[in-house]
């Protein structure tokens, strides 16, 4: 066994755990700023399956990586108009129209792939990495690390504006008191709708960027139903990190971890199925919500319609 | 929700119109992707009915009576177990697993309904964990069974690679269980009898949700929790009951599904019953009875369109699109009909409610 | 002092001739399916004067305070601000025009900081600007003479805090118009003074105050003007001085006469309950008791002395709960903190106190709702803390809930099947758990003619019912069968005058029927009207008891207020208004 622990090995187990944790933290990112704000989305797993999509196949048809990312965060956006028009503005049910979201998505991108793609299967090329000078020198940190895609910063960059704009800015402000006590916002001023809007828009670019993010980086080709349930674990990631985007990261990343950690053991003579890896995090939440299960995890106004006057 | 049903005729036409509708925007998703709807639909009822159509669809029907039963209970509780995946699939492993056994070693009378029991049991079993949590400490099952759905999912895989994998055949899967020792058909049929066990199921659970003590507990519990524990009901044991009945029910239908039509189970195998039936549920606003329609309309869809959809190149997934829409139009027909009741006003029927009813105050939590 | 105006207080609204309304209301009109609401409202509120707004429950002064707060918008009718006519669309629109509100139900958001709530108002900025706020909130709290850490959750505050950041919330934005809806209604006694001094304090500052209440010696002793609105229209509107020229006695029977209008002569017992009344009564207790001569014979059949050799039906020894916030039922009450009482056959208890402290609680235990942590509930000399709510309905141990929509009523179900609600199974309505509807329907006949239960049938969904009626209904279902002990949980909040003597006769003739009773009411004055005794509860214990019989009510009220005020003053939880500096 002490012959797989080389420098090469490492890199590679990095690389796995990092390619995992990525989609599933920018997934669960955009589902905290919804959750905040009270919305439940259940649909970010076909959300993602959009995104991915349609990334895929704008890379596929324009050779940019770059034109797929912003595809695919696009359409992300755009399906969640959908899921916001229908709970936000019109009060329908958000669990309804999160498994329809869902059940179309994955059903849509099924159709389409083999319509188009299933005989041929297309694969995509590798990014060319971004080598940080210096930093990309150091023995296995380095290459894994420091030499990634530039989505894989810009991605990190996003974890760190969010961050920032949930603790600062008002918009941060206002999303939790519309999480928390719409009434409130609203008697001072401020509107619910608007701040709700918002974050749905931007839990749908976030799903559409991990769905694009999973398909051309991680994968690097499409295929139908894909997410596995990322999307559902990005739900779990939410609740665990009660709102707070570094542990949304290290969460993400610990299950990026376990996926790579199951690849690895498969090499050795401990062959742990992957029916295994699948359920770990799910395992994981249930013990977590077993043993804290007094412990509030989502805001108090979560999955509810606001309709002005009722309370 | 039984009480003043608003007639008949709405109640049909809040039923069918999602239906046209999705069925409408469907073809229009087709016709987008350069597919003929008419071929398509036309399809679907030719291959659903006609010939043997009608026999496979009424087979069909059978594990998705049971299942559309088991998310009208819980739903009737205004409890979400979305566990259905899990609890069905458990069962089914389980039931695939010990039935070549059981049969060799029990007569074949007492076998299958014992292999029925088990897969019944299994589900039940499943769905106990978020009915605790959900009792003990009101933590979120919509959460929980998504969670133990997964889990459940996964183990019923290991089980299906692992112990039951029948070591004859290179694909991951349990022993076949011999033709003679599943379910009988129906006399003169090709349609075996889980069917009438399902009919059967519904028509119980009808007089139970409507006729009995249990149902009204229920039917308050779900209107208002608080109503109930203030009542003197049991609102922990009322969750912890449904949430058995709905995973028995879910395991009941793996039971009969596979000692009925399958014999075996491969892994990684998911017929997705429940997502697909839930729909349908909700139109039949919960009604055990007035699910059988629909069942057997969404029966037909799929049984036809698995075939229409290779006919037209497509892939079988396109009805998950299809049950996406009606939920969607469902929703949304919803949101108009009561808006109608409510009167010529914009005010949502909550608002009308608190209007009505005098204090907003008494109403706060 | 150390306030100083700011700056832009006084110079963006100009300058303001004394005589002139800021705000004035013509011909305000709002109706909903069935009620009109407002009909035809017109009132001038002068610059830096304090407008009281007084009415009955349904008349109309909740749906006007969310007019001017931009909640809901006038059918018919102008708002002129400062002599322009203005649409108020939003709150935020109104905000934006200096009209600050403090409502009823608290907009706190308890997860947040005290400054983060105040901030949620500053519009139209990225960046939260911390720095500002406390600049702000230092301000305000000199003038409202605050004493607060800002950073403070709001969860942790209590009452008269929670008050006080409402008011500083609804000044943030240098509003000129202060409207209050029911600011004294949670109060004890000693901080409805502070905050009226405060209020007075603020409009000697200019501030022009909305002060919407129910109580007239409140409404009489600060304000200069007032407004009494009936059924929607304005019953009277006058100067507070002219009010006052023939002394307050005449100035109580003048508004008194308006609130009530000719309904004040009709028996209880014919009068028909106009369901219009109460279009949603969002303002607690429907009249003062002194203005009926009906209740003083209620009084009078209920106020004996029990004898001392009277059987004890329910006795509460040393009993504890858990603190709240674990389980679904939780609610804001205080736990119980070692509680004992008795109560004998043909008495009734009345439990007095703050809101909140642990009042609630204690009912929820002898129904059986919550579990006790220690101690022992006794029902005719037997334990009975280990049965559960169904068995002590079963025995004769029963709960008239103050919570009527949220947990009284399944208001999908019918009238039929709430009346039986909480016998669910029971025979002979239902035989081994099949349903036998005739029965049902046969009981429910009977309850509704006995109880006048007005209800278009027993097939009605009960949430249809009005207000009144769904107490009614609680009231069949819970004196149904000769209870032997029964808690009134403030039972005649919210409802209508002629309701309110119904619910008052019921429990005197159950009590005369020598059943026992538990009367928890915010209304002293009820209190002292009906009962032999009173608790008065803080913190989840009894801190004073007074003897009803022996005393006069008005001589009840002053020593209940006592007892709240002395617990406070020797450093209760609920800290509350500070005095100001210059209060006149």
């Amino acid at each position: 066994m002490s012959d797989l622990l080389t420098q090469a090995f490492l890199v590679a187990f990095l690389v796995g755990a990092i390619a995992a944790g990525v989609p599933l933290a920018l997934a669960a990112i955009g589902e905290t700023i919804g959750e905040q704000s009270g919305v439940l989305n259940l649909g970010i797993e076909g959300t993602m399956l959009l995104g991915g999509y349609v990334a895929f196949v704008s890379t596929l048809s324009t050779g940019s990586f770059a034109w797929g990312m912003l595809a695919g965060t696009l359409t992300g956006a755009i399906t969640s108009v959908v899921f916001l028009l229908l709970t936000v503005w019109l009060g329908l049910n958000q669990v309804v129209i999160g498994l329809a979201v869902t059940l179309a998505g994955s059903g849509l991108t099924s159709v389409l792939y083999t319509l188009n793609y299933g005989e041929s299967s297309p694969r995509l090329g590798t990014d060319a990495p971004l080598a940080i000078p210096l930093l990309s020198d150091i023995p296995v940190v380095g290459p894994a690390l420091f030499s990634q895609p530039v989505y894989f910063y810009i991605a990190l960059g996003l974890a760190v504006i969010v961050a920032w704009a949930l603790a600062h800015t008002q918009w941060g402000l206002r999303l939790r008191a519309a999480g928390q006590k719409p009434s409130a916002l609203d008697a001072a001023g401020g509107s619910v709708l608007r701040i709700r809007s918002s974050t749905v828009l931007l839990s749908g670019a976030f799903s559409g960027l991990g769905g694009s993010y999973l398909a051309l980086i991680s994968t690097g080709a499409f295929t139908p139903f894909m997410t596995q349930g990322l999307g559902y674990i990005a739900i779990v990631v939410t609740m665990l990190a009660r709102g707070r985007i570094v542990w949304v990261v290290v969460a993400s990343l610990a299950y990026g971890f376990f996926v790579a950690l199951g690849t690895a053991l498969q090499l050795t003579t401990f062959n742990i199925p992957t029916d295994v890896i699948k359920m770990l995090p799910f395992i994981t939440v249930m013990l977590a919500l077993v043993l804290f299960a007094r412990r509030s995890y989502n805001p108090p106004a979560l999955g509810e319609p606001y309709v002005r006057g009722v309370r | 929700m039984n009480a003043s049903p608003p007639g008949w005729l709405a109640t049909f036409t809040r039923a069918l119109v999602p239906l046209v509708c999705s069925l409408v925007a469907g073809a229009v998703i087709l016709a987008l992707m350069g597919k003929n709807p008419f071929v398509f639909y036309g399809d679907i009822v030719f291959y659903g009915i006609a010939q043997n159509g009608w026999q496979k669809s009424l087979s069909l029907m059978a594990p998705l009576t049971l299942m559309a039963l088991g998310l009208i209970v819980v739903f009737r509780g205004k409890l979400w177990n979305l566990g259905y995946d899990g609890q069905f699939l458990l069962g089914a492993a389980l039931v695939a697993g010990v039935g070549p056994v059981i049969s060799e070693a029990v007569p074949f009378w007492l076998a299958l309904p014992l292999l029925c029991l088990l897969g019944a049991a299994v589900g039940a079993a499943w769905a106990l964990v978020p009915a605790v949590l959900k009792a003990r400490f009101g933590t979120n099952e919509i959460i929980t069974t998504l969670m133990m759905s997964f889990i459940g999912i996964g183990i019923a895989n290991l089980l299906v690679r692992g112990v039951f994998q029948d070591p004859g055949v290179i694909v991951p899967q349990t022993r076949v269980l011999p033709i003679e020792s599943m379910l009988p058909y129906i006399p003169g049929t090709r349609i075996h009898v889980g069917l009438i066990v399902a009919l059967a199921a519904a028509a119980v659970l009808y007089l139970a949700l409507t006729k009995s003590s249990f149902g009204l507990r229920l039917d308050v519990y779900g209107e208002n929790p608080r109503a109930a524990a203030h009542a003197g009901i049991h609102t922990g044991g009322v969750i912890v009951v449904v949430f058995l009945l709905s995973g028995a029910l879910f395991g009941l239908a793996a039971g009969i599904d596979i000692t009925g039509q399958w014999g075996y189970m491969r892994a990684n195998w998911n017929p997705s019953y429940g997502a697909a039936i839930l729909p349908f549920v909700f139109l039949a606003r919960l009604n055990p009875l007035g699910a059988l329609p629909l069942v057997a309309f969404y029966s037909v869809l799929a049984t036809g369109g698995t075939v229409a959809a290779q006919e037209s190149d497509l892939s079988v997934d396109f009805l998950m699109v299809i049950i996406a829409l009606i939920l969607v139009f469902m929703t949304l027909i919803e949101l108009w009909g009561s808006r109608r009741q409510a009167g010529a006003s914009y005010l949502p029927p909550a608002l009308m409610k608190a209007l009505r009813v005098g204090s907003r105050q008494e109403d706060a939590r | 002092m150390t306030w100083k105006p700011t700056a832009c207080a006084g110079d963006s609204l100009g300058f303001m001739p004394e005589n002139q309304p800021v705000l004035r209301l013509v011909g305000i009109t709002k109706a909903f399916p069935g009620i009109v609401a407002n009909d035809e409202v017109s009132l001038d509120v002068m610059s830096g004067s304090i407008h009281c707004l007084l009415g009955e429950n349904g008349a109309g002064k909740s749906t006007l305070i969310s007019i001017l707060s931009g909640m809901q918008r006038p059918d018919r009718g102008t708002i002129e601000l400062r002599g322009r006519a203005e649409t108020i669309s939003s709150p935020s629109a109104a905000i934006g025009m200096g009209i600050g509100v403090v409502y009823q139900h608290s907009t706190l958001v308890p997860a947040l900081t005290i400054l983060e709530n105040l901030m949620l108002g500053n519009s139209g900025k990225l960046l939260q600007d911390r720095t500002g706020a406390l600049r702000r909130f230092e301000e305000l709290s000199s003038l409202l003479g605050i004493d607060l850490d800002p950073r403070m959750r709001a969860s942790a505050l209590g009452v008269g805090q929670q008050q006080q950041v409402e008011i500083a919330k609804a000044l943030w934005k240098d509003s000129r118009i202060l409207i209050l809806d029911e600011p004294t209604s949670l109060l004890p006694p000693s901080l409805v003074d502070a905050l009226l001094a405060s209020i007075l304090n603020l409009a000697s500052r200019g501030i022009s105050v909305i002060l919407v209440t129910h109580k007239l010696d409140e409404a009489l002793s600060v304000a200069d003007a007032v407004t009494v609105l009936r059924r929607g229209r304005v019953a009277l509107s006058l100067s507070a001085d002219k009010l006052l020229e023939k002394g307050v006695v005449s100035a109580e029977e003048r508004i008194l006469g308006a609130m009530f209008g000719e309904r004040e002569s009709v028996e209880p017992e014919t009068s028909a309950e106009p369901k219009a009344s109460e279009p949603k009564a969002s303002e607690p207790k429907a009249s003062e008791p002194k203005s009926s001569e009906a209740t003083r014979a209620g009084r009078q059949e209920t106020t004996r002395r029990v004898e001392q050799t009277a059987r004890i039906v329910l006795e509460v020894r040393d009993v504890e709960t858990a603190p709240p916030g674990s389980g679904r039922m939780a609610h804001g009450d205080a736990p119980l903190a070692g509680i004992s009482l008795t109560i004998r056959s043909g008495e009734l208890l009345g439990i007095s106190g703050i809101e909140g402290n642990g009042q609630k609680t204690l009912a929820e235990v002898i129904a059986g709702q919550r579990a006790i942590s220690s101690g022992s509930i006794l029902h005719n000399g037997s334990e009975i803390s280990d049965s559960g709510v169904a068995m002590r309905q079963a025995d004769g141990v029963r709960y008239v809930t103050d919570d009527r929509l949220g947990e009284g009523i399944a208001g999908d179900q019918s009238v039929a099947i709430n009346l039986v609600l909480k016998k669910i199974g029971r025979p002979p309505m239902w035989r081994r758990g099949i349903t036998r509807k005739a029965e049902i329907e046969r009981g429910a006949r009977v309850l509704v003619r006995e109880h006048d239960i007005r209800t278009p049938s027993i097939d009605a969904r009960a949430a249809t019912l009005s207000g009144g009626n769904i107490q009614k209904l609680l009231l069949a279902r819970e004196l149904d069968g000769m209870p032997s002990v029964v808690v009134f949980n403030k039972p005649t909040y919210g409802l209508d005058h002629n309701t309110v003597l119904r619910v008052r006769r019921e429990m005197s003739e159950f009590v005369a029927a020598g059943g026992a009773a538990i009367l928890i009411s915010s209304d002293l004055g009820e209190l002292a009207q009906m009962s032999q005794r009173i608790h008065v509860m803080d913190a989840g214990r009894i801190v004073g008891t007074v003897d009803g019989a022996e005393t006069a009510p008005d001589e009840i009220v002053a020593r209940i207020g006592a007892i709240i005020a002395g617990v406070h003053a020797a450093g209760g939880h609920a800290a509350g208004f500070r005095a100001t500096g210059d209060q006149s």
